[in-house]
């Protein structure tokens, strides 16, 4: 018998990152690293008497989203009041989008393509709306049923939020995964969001198996636990209803550290929200040509840039899409090629041991220091023979994360390759002297040689081509390759 | 003569040289507190004689141009430092720390806050009777309510205990108390005086306004305190630059401005008798003075009524969901408690019944289901009567009595909802339209004061302002005192 298959939908919460103030305030949206409760207004706290100004800036970046998305902008902007009572929502309720009567959202339709389990597949949206991020409720013992207290941080309520309510079009954890990498991308390239920062996205995911109800697995933080939590549910729910059971609809948790969703205690069910439309926030005009000057400023949609790297650059369709997959990644790329050329061996460079280096320590590109002009120079002085492809990846980490100049270190810790083949020469010289017993195996083993090599490299501190230091071995021995 | 019983007007010029006649001012006006606030409980918190002294003289030092006037404000907007009750128990102890814009502008035209008054709770009432703090009487008969929900505003200009007060009008909360305390009640354009810091009750109605001894002294301060304010996307400009001179020099020898008076039957017609005489006395006598009289009848009026509670309750169960987090006064350790559970309790404890009875109506209206019925309806009506009411307004200025009965005695009207909330059938309609609306005394009924709405287009306040101050000069019952024991 096969499985039952799963349906699944996403609703997306965005934090757009990438703008100077908060949703409805003038407070920085940049909360992180500030001392608790510090980057507060009468309007993020929620005080009496206080009425929210709504962020502009963030509403045009929604409608560039809904239109790289292909969705239909409607043609005013309606912000409604969302109820539930709990500490990290000063107001008691919060300031979102919503469809119904008298109400709104940025956009509806639109879709997204994306590599499903069986070939292309379009993904389609419901709704675009922004939103407000609540406070960060934080336990001491970062688990509430073992905490004798909370901490309420309000640095963060009112940050910008986009939400993206997909159908539920998505059939695997894998999909799911795949889409989010996809859209992702598209934000941080539309320059909405820097999706590396912690806490820049949170999923709500509707997931049902034919035959059941939907449950709702909240708050979910990461692509990882995205994959893994629907996994788990997936395999939960097809065991109940194997088991002759009976899918509830609820809503659940997923918890990270356990690997396991579940049930919450308060069904939040949508009846509860009592949505109305904001009587502070007058409707917002969304006139055609405000919609066309946002079309007119929409940067380089990331797939239009991967088809570039291939039709222009001659790059595979997957160096082409790791290379978009951030924004920084592909300008970086960009500015290389620029100044250096050779664009397949800039992407190889950067693919292989560049990002290799960013990803050993978690993949955000924040981390980088280093300028396209100093990867340009490392190639170049590759290219030249000034340096071994052994040094260049012994300093290319200074050089990315250290943001060193790959010039000065090797002129400072003299790197350069021995161009003087009489230096290599003597050492071999030198080593084969010292070493009698090696220099017997070597002439027993031809493999035996690479000790003698390892002995000369040590030597030169590295700055030496092993190659050559076999050959010039190989002829002092006169053994054969 | 003492500068006491003058408009604030007369009072600023006096002062505006002459320190020693402001703290002597300031000083009478404590005297008259002393004396009178025991029994009328027109503030709920007042600042200290010495604080509001100082502060005062120091206005008037800098120059500013209202001197070191003192003002009383509602209970209900914010003021940096001064605690802002609502008349609640879940803010008995919240002190903002940020000035409502309205008060802000003030304070830098020179006005120093003397009080916050009385009002209903979260100014749900009309009577000022739900106060957490006791009810406020009325200066005219101390055993009748002083209207509400701005109660406390009107004792305080009325009995001179201040010259002017800052109040909010929801549904008639200015101009109500106004008529039953026989002084000068204006309410703006809705957006007209920015809302930011204003604790809402309802918030597409809610309005700052104000309440003096007669138009010219409204005409004054609303000059210093207009204009669009960055902080309330929902305000605008209402264009009053010069209206201060203008109004002045009404009377003074040149022919008072005339307009059409739109006479609405259905807002005469649930009218208690002594009420009607004396306002339709006032509207023949303007009648003879050359004001034109239209009667109309706009049916729809009869709903406006249900409209505005249903989308009031609304509203104000959502804007009051804040109330229960621990970041105001009112809390409790939450140990051992679920958020659930901790909200309803201090919400409990902390609202008062009429409170609760709104949140709870509003909630209702407001789920699922009853979203359209209700909500949606409502706003529908609001609709339907902006586009009958408008075109009437374009012809002239809708009048009527302030409230359709005298002022009840404590207790009378407060225990049966039905006939409280049918107290603010008149005053509703400009809050639903958006309108500007004013409320002026008319003439006496059973020794008591009788008030006169008039109602204009939306941003026509300052010939709404100049109509006003043409019917206080033809009536001639403006700066009145009550006689007190
Ligand atoms: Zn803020």
């Amino acid at each position: 018998m096969t499985p039952q298959k799963a349906v699944i939908g996403l609703e997306i919460h965005i934090q757009v990152n990438t703008v100077r103030s908060k949703m409805f305030c003038t407070c920085s949206q940049d909360y992180r690293g500030a001392p608790p409760n510090t980057n507060v207004c009468p309007v993020c706290l929620g005080l009496p008497g206080s009425l929210p100004v709504p962020n502009r800036e963030v509403i045009r970046k929604a409608i560039m989203l809904a239109l790289a998305l292909g969705s239909k902008v409607l043609d005013k902007v309606v912000f409604v009041r969302k109820h539930y009572f709990y500490p990290d929502l000063p107001k008691g309720y919060q300031i979102s989008q919503h469809r119904g009567p008298g109400m709104a959202p940025i956009a509806v339709g639109g879709s997204l393509e994306i590599e499903g389990d069986s070939g292309p597949k379009r993904i389609r949206m419901r709704r675009i709306g922004v939103e407000e991020d609540p406070a960060r409720i934080t336990y001491p013992s970062g688990d509430p049923t073992r905490s004798s207290y909370s901490l309420i941080d309000y640095n963060r309520s009112g940050v910008p939020l986009i939400e993206v309510v997909t159908e539920p079009d998505l059939s695997s954890p894998k999909e799911a995964r795949v889409f989010m990498e996809k859209l992702l991308e598209l934000v941080d390239h539309l320059g909405i969001s820097n999706p590396d920062l912690e806490g820049a996205f949170r999923v709500d995911v509707n997931i049902s198996i034919e035959g059941g109800e939907r449950v709702e697995v909240k708050n979910i933080g990461s692509l990882k636990d995205i994959e893994k939590a629907i996994s788990y549910e997936v395999v939960r729910q097809r065991a109940v209803l194997a088991a002759g059971g009976k899918i509830q609809r609820e809503t659940r948790h997923w918890d990270p550290v356990k690997g396991v969703t579940i049930v919450s205690r308060y069904k939040e069910l949508e009846e509860e929200y009592r949505y109305f439309p904001d009587p502070d926030l007058p409707p917002i005009a969304i006139t055609s040509s405000i919609v066309e000057e946002i079309a007119s400023k929409m940067p380089e949609l990331p797939w239009h840039r991967a088809e570039r790297y291939v039709k222009i650059y001659g790059l595979t369709r997957y160096v082409s899409r790791v290379l978009v997959s951030r924004k920084r990644l592909s300008e970086f790329f960009e500015e290389v090629v620029k100044i250096y050329g050779d664009p397949r061996r800039v992407a190889d460079l950067l693919i292989n041991d560049f990002l290799g280096i960013v990803n050993e320590r978690g993949g955000n590109l924040d981390m980088v220091k280093a300028s396209p002009q100093s990867i340009a120079k490392l190639l170049s002085l590759m290219d030249q023979g000034v340096i071994s492809v052994k040094i260049m990846k012994m300093i290319l980490e200074r050089v990315v994360l250290g943001g060193e100049d790959p010039e000065e270190i090797v002129v400072r810790e003299n790197l350069k390759v021995i161009a003087s083949d009489e230096e290599l020469e003597e050492l071999a010289e030198k080593v084969i002297k010292e070493n009698p017993k090696a220099v017997e195996d070597a002439k027993k083993n031809p493999k035996a040689i690479n000790y003698l090599v390892g002995q000369v490299m040590k030597l030169t501190r590295g700055r030496a081509d092993p190659q050559k230091i076999a050959a010039i071995i190989r002829r002092k021995l006169s053994i054969g390759s | 003569m003492s500068l006491v019983n003058k408009q604030l007007r007369y009072v600023v010029e006096a002062v505006r040289d002459n320190r020693e006649a402001l703290s002597e001012y300031i000083y009478r006006l404590y005297e008259r507190i002393e004396r009178y606030e025991e029994k009328l409980k027109g503030f709920i918190t007042l600042r200290p004689a010495d604080t509001v002294i100082r502060e005062a003289l120091e206005a008037n030092r800098l120059g500013k141009p209202l001197a070191g006037i003192p003002i009383a404000v509602k209970d209900n907007i914010s003021t940096e430092g001064i605690r802002t009750t609502c008349a609640s128990a879940i803010l008995e102890n919240y002190i903002p720390p940020y000035d409502a814009t309205v008060v802000k502008r003030l304070r830098e035209a020179g006005a120093v806050i003397i009080g916050k008054t009385n009002m209903d709770e979260f100014a749900m009432g009309s009577t000022t009777e739900t106060s957490y703090f006791g009810p406020s009487r009325n200066p005219w008969d101390p055993s009748r309510v002083p209207g509400g929900s701005s109660g406390g505003s009107g004792v305080v200009v009325s009995a001179y205990m201040a010259p002017a007060a800052l109040g909010s009008d929801t549904g008639g909360s200015v101009r109500n108390p106004a008529a039953y305390t026989g002084i000068f009640g204006y309410k703006p354009t809705y957006g007209g005086l920015s809302r930011y810091g204003l604790i809402a009750y309802a918030s597409s109605l809610d309005q700052i306004g104000l309440m003096t001894r007669d138009s010219v002294d409204a005409a004054l301060l609303l000059e210093y305190i207009a204009g669009e304010d960055p902080r309330d996307p929902t305000s605008l400009d209402l264009r009053v630059g010069g209206l201060f001179k203008e109004i002045s020099s009404l009377g003074e020898g040149r022919d008072l401005p005339k307009a059409r008076l739109v006479i609405v039957k259905e807002m005469w017609s649930g009218v208690e008798d002594h009420v009607f005489k004396t306002t339709m006395n006032a509207v023949d006598k303007l009648s003879s003075e050359g004001f034109e009289v239209e009667e109309v009848s706009v049916p729809e009026v009869s709903y406006a009524l249900p409209a505005y509670y249903v989308i009031a309750f609304a509203e104000a169960s959502s804007n009051l969901s804040r109330y229960g987090i621990p970041l105001y006064g009112l809390s409790k350790d939450p140990e051992n408690t679920s958020w659930i559970d901790y909200y309803s309790e201090i919400r409990s404890k902390g609202f008062g019944k009429e409170v609760k009875r709104r949140i709870m109506l509003g909630s209702f209206i407001l789920s699922a289901g009853y979203y359209e019925q209700y909500y949606i309806k409502a706003l529908k009506v609001r609709r339907l009567l902006r586009d009958r009411l408008l075109p009437l307004l374009r012809r002239g200025y809708i009048a009527s009595p302030t409230m359709p009965i005298q002022p009840p005695r404590l207790g009378e009207a407060i225990e049966d909802p039905l006939r409280l909330y049918a107290m603010d059938i008149e005053t509703v309609i400009p809050n639903l339209i958006g309108s500007p609306a004013i409320s002026l005394v008319a003439g006496f009924a059973n020794s008591l004061p009788v008030g006169l709405q008039l109602i204009g287009p939306p941003l026509g306040d300052r010939d709404l302002l100049l109509i006003a101050r043409t019917i206080e000069i033809i009536i001639g019952l403006s700066n009145l005192s009550p006689q007190m024991g």
